[in-house]
């Protein structure tokens, strides 16, 4: 895709092909050959993970189309259909619905790897907005996929999700309420949205792929960021991505197989909801409804806010804040390495979004510390969910609004090597053999 | 494999290329035992579910179909023939049971003893699965529009490209005018 290409085509067929249509050069740039640091550690390696739990997502879930029913009278049976009936049919559906578990559980280190690491910065910034896009397309695939059971949490999720946006009635009068009924495609969600729901939730996955060979095409123009943080500067820097690469990669995929493996068989219904058993019935929501947990931290910041139309613009501004990060950091510094105190902000910005997470999980006015008890009713009083959300959703914000652009402005940093070789031949790295790829986990 | 290869070609000292053979081939070994696996389940998905298999028997009463006429049910998702003979239809099916024919049957073979008059087919052309039209072609049993087999008022494939006789579900009487059927 970019840079020399090392091919050399082998037989008569490979040379034949290889000007008619260079795909074999192209399998050997991007996956054999490619040049990659050579000090990637197993965070680097949630990108191929990422990778196959989109492939698994794609042939469970094409599988799963095949036996069922988008018709708000029949969805529910057909999905029972699947757990009873059909062969295996409860397996492939158990990984279908944890496995977007764990791809968000993926996407989310991967994420916070390229926070710690600086990925997002030059010159990868267009890298890092298609991951923000993929992310996008993710939770927008998870929502409806989630929609499709047409239990009481998937209707009253698509109920709430897609009343959002009659929050906009307030700046316009009669706009919001035009979109939701255009979204629904009649006054409530009904079988029309099950029906549009399931051909997005078919479709989207698809675009993801697309934008992830985008992503990948992104990737190797300026190459993989490194621990260190400093560019590769010679060959030295680099081993062939495979088999360092492909190998380190796939004995991270079967280990992360092993808690997927462990959710899907041992306790599928974890990570779900009990009232999604219950088939939906538009005249009555559950008591408690919540999301799954992979969007618990956007919903605590919707719930910090009293004010309707304000909750959701700040909800959609958490994620816009991603896209704006690689503008909003002034540090020329990539990897946190050698930024200890920017370190301390990523370790507590972590901490919210987890604490953001588990304020969604609970009802807004459970108290987090009591003070004591109401006089009259006796029920404690005290700091409460949502005041600790808003607390959170405020170092949240800060972290990309206020920290990254002053702290790089200000912040004493470590010296940077000159080059990812430099922290293992000078410190501690010369008794290794020569060529061997190590991975400096700890230096000056 | 290509890493194998290499190895052949270059044995160093401290690698023993038999061993490094030895590790490739036990880790696609195991990787290809997982795969099939993990493959067999997404192929078997698509095979009759439980549901499907556990409509396998239906009961029919055969009361109202007058002598020389046939009734069609559908069994397993396919037609199934109740054909009541006529005494013409059943002497004209036994006359030819040693005529040339492409898949020998006797008549008797065909139905149950003491209900002659019942002929019981599944209504599928042994050809390409077309349902054969009722009392048509030259031996007034069956004619499959679709490719013009021809059968006989006992269901025996006389005539055109179909290869085998219509083919007779399980079946039992459970009453004089009651059949189960599968």
């Amino acid at each position: 895709m970019s840079g020399h290409s090392t091919y050399e085509p082998k037989t008569a067929f490979e040379r034949w092909l290889d000007t008619r249509l260079p795909i074999l050069r192209l399998a050997n740039d991007t996956a054999l050959d490619f040049p990659t640091p050579k000090n990637l550690n197993y965070w680097w390696t949630f990108g191929g993970i990422l990778a196959i739990c989109l492939v698994v997502q794609i042939v469970t879930g094409i599988v799963l189309a095949m036996h069922y029913v988008a018709n708000s009278a029949l969805a529910f049976n057909s999905v029972e259909h699947i757990m009873r009936d059909v062969n295996h049919g409860w397996m492939i559906r158990y990984i279908h619905a944890n496995g977007a578990s764990m791809f968000f559980l993926a996407v989310y280190v991967h994420i916070a790897r390229g926070l710690y690491y600086g990925s997002y910065k030059a010159p990868r910034e267009v890298l890092w907005l298609l991951g923000c896009v993929i992310y996008l397309l993710m939770m927008a695939t998870a929502f409806m996929g989630y929609v499709l059971p047409w239990g009481q949490m998937s209707y009253y999720g698509a109920v709430v999700i897609t009343n959002l946006f009659s929050a906009f009635d307030k700046i316009i009068p009669g706009v919001g309420t035009a979109i939701t009924t255009w979204l629904w495609g009649g006054f409530a969600v009904d079988n029309a949205t099950l029906n549009r729901f399931f051909s997005l939730h078919y479709l989207l996955p698809f675009m993801i792929a697309g934008v992830v060979g985008l992503h990948i095409w992104a990737l190797h123009v300026p190459g993989n960021n490194n621990p260190v943080g400093v560019e590769v500067k010679s060959k030295a820097d680099t081993v062939p991505f495979h088999p360092y690469y492909t190998v380190k990669d796939a004995f991270a995929i079967l280990v992360f197989f092993i808690p997927f493996a462990w959710f899907v068989f041992f306790a599928p219904e974890a990570l779900g909801h009990a009232d999604n058993q219950v088939p939906a019935n538009p005249l009555a929501t559950p008591i408690h409804i919540v999301p799954e947990w992979y969007f618990l931290p956007f919903y605590a910041i919707l719930r910090a806010v009293p004010d309707k139309l304000f909750g959701v613009l700040l909800m959609f501004s958490a994620i816009a804040m991603l896209f704006a990060l690689p503008w909003l950091d002034t540090s020329k510094i990539k990897s946190m390495r050698y930024r200890p105190t920017a370190r301390w902000f990523f370790g507590f910005f972590i901490l919210a979004t987890l604490g953001l997470g588990w304020c969604g999980g609970k009802l807004p006015d459970d108290v987090v510390i009591p003070f004591g008890r109401d006089a009259v009713s006796g029920e404690a009083v005290g700091f409460t969910v949502v005041m600790m959300s808003r607390v959170l959703a405020a170092y949240y914000f800060a972290y990309f609004l206020l920290v990254m652009p002053l702290l790089g402005l200000f912040e004493k940093t470590l010296p940077v090597p000159d080059s990812i070789s430099t922290p293992v031949l000078t410190k501690g790295g010369a008794a290794m053999p020569s060529g061997a790829a190590a991975a400096p986990e700890k230096k000056g | 494999m290509a890493e194998s290869a290499k190895a052949n070609a270059h044995p160093t000292a401290d690698e023993d290329p038999n061993r490094r053979d030895f590790i490739h081939i036990a880790a696609l070994s195991v990787a290809g035992v997982g795969a099939a696996a993990t493959a067999w389940p997404f192929i078997d998905q698509m095979n009759p579910s439980g549901d499907t298999l556990a409509l396998a028997s239906i009961e029919q009463d055969i009361s109202k179909i007058a002598v020389g006429q046939q009734m069609v049910i559908k069994w397993r998702g396919k037609p199934v023939f109740i054909r009541h003979r006529t005494p013409a239809e059943i002497a004209a099916a036994v006359k030819d049971d040693h005529a040339d024919m492409r898949d020998p049957a006797s008549d008797a073979s065909r139905t149950k003893p003491g209900q002659q008059q019942w002929l019981i087919v599944i209504g599928v052309c042994t050809h390409l699965g077309c349902v054969p039209n009722f009392g048509t072609g030259d031996y007034g049993g069956w004619f499959c529009p679709c490719h013009g087999s021809v059968y006989d008022t006992s269901g025996r494939i006389r005539k055109g490209p179909a290869p085998l006789n219509l083919q007779l579900p399980d079946y039992q009487f459970t009453g004089p005018t009651q059949v189960k059927i599968g």
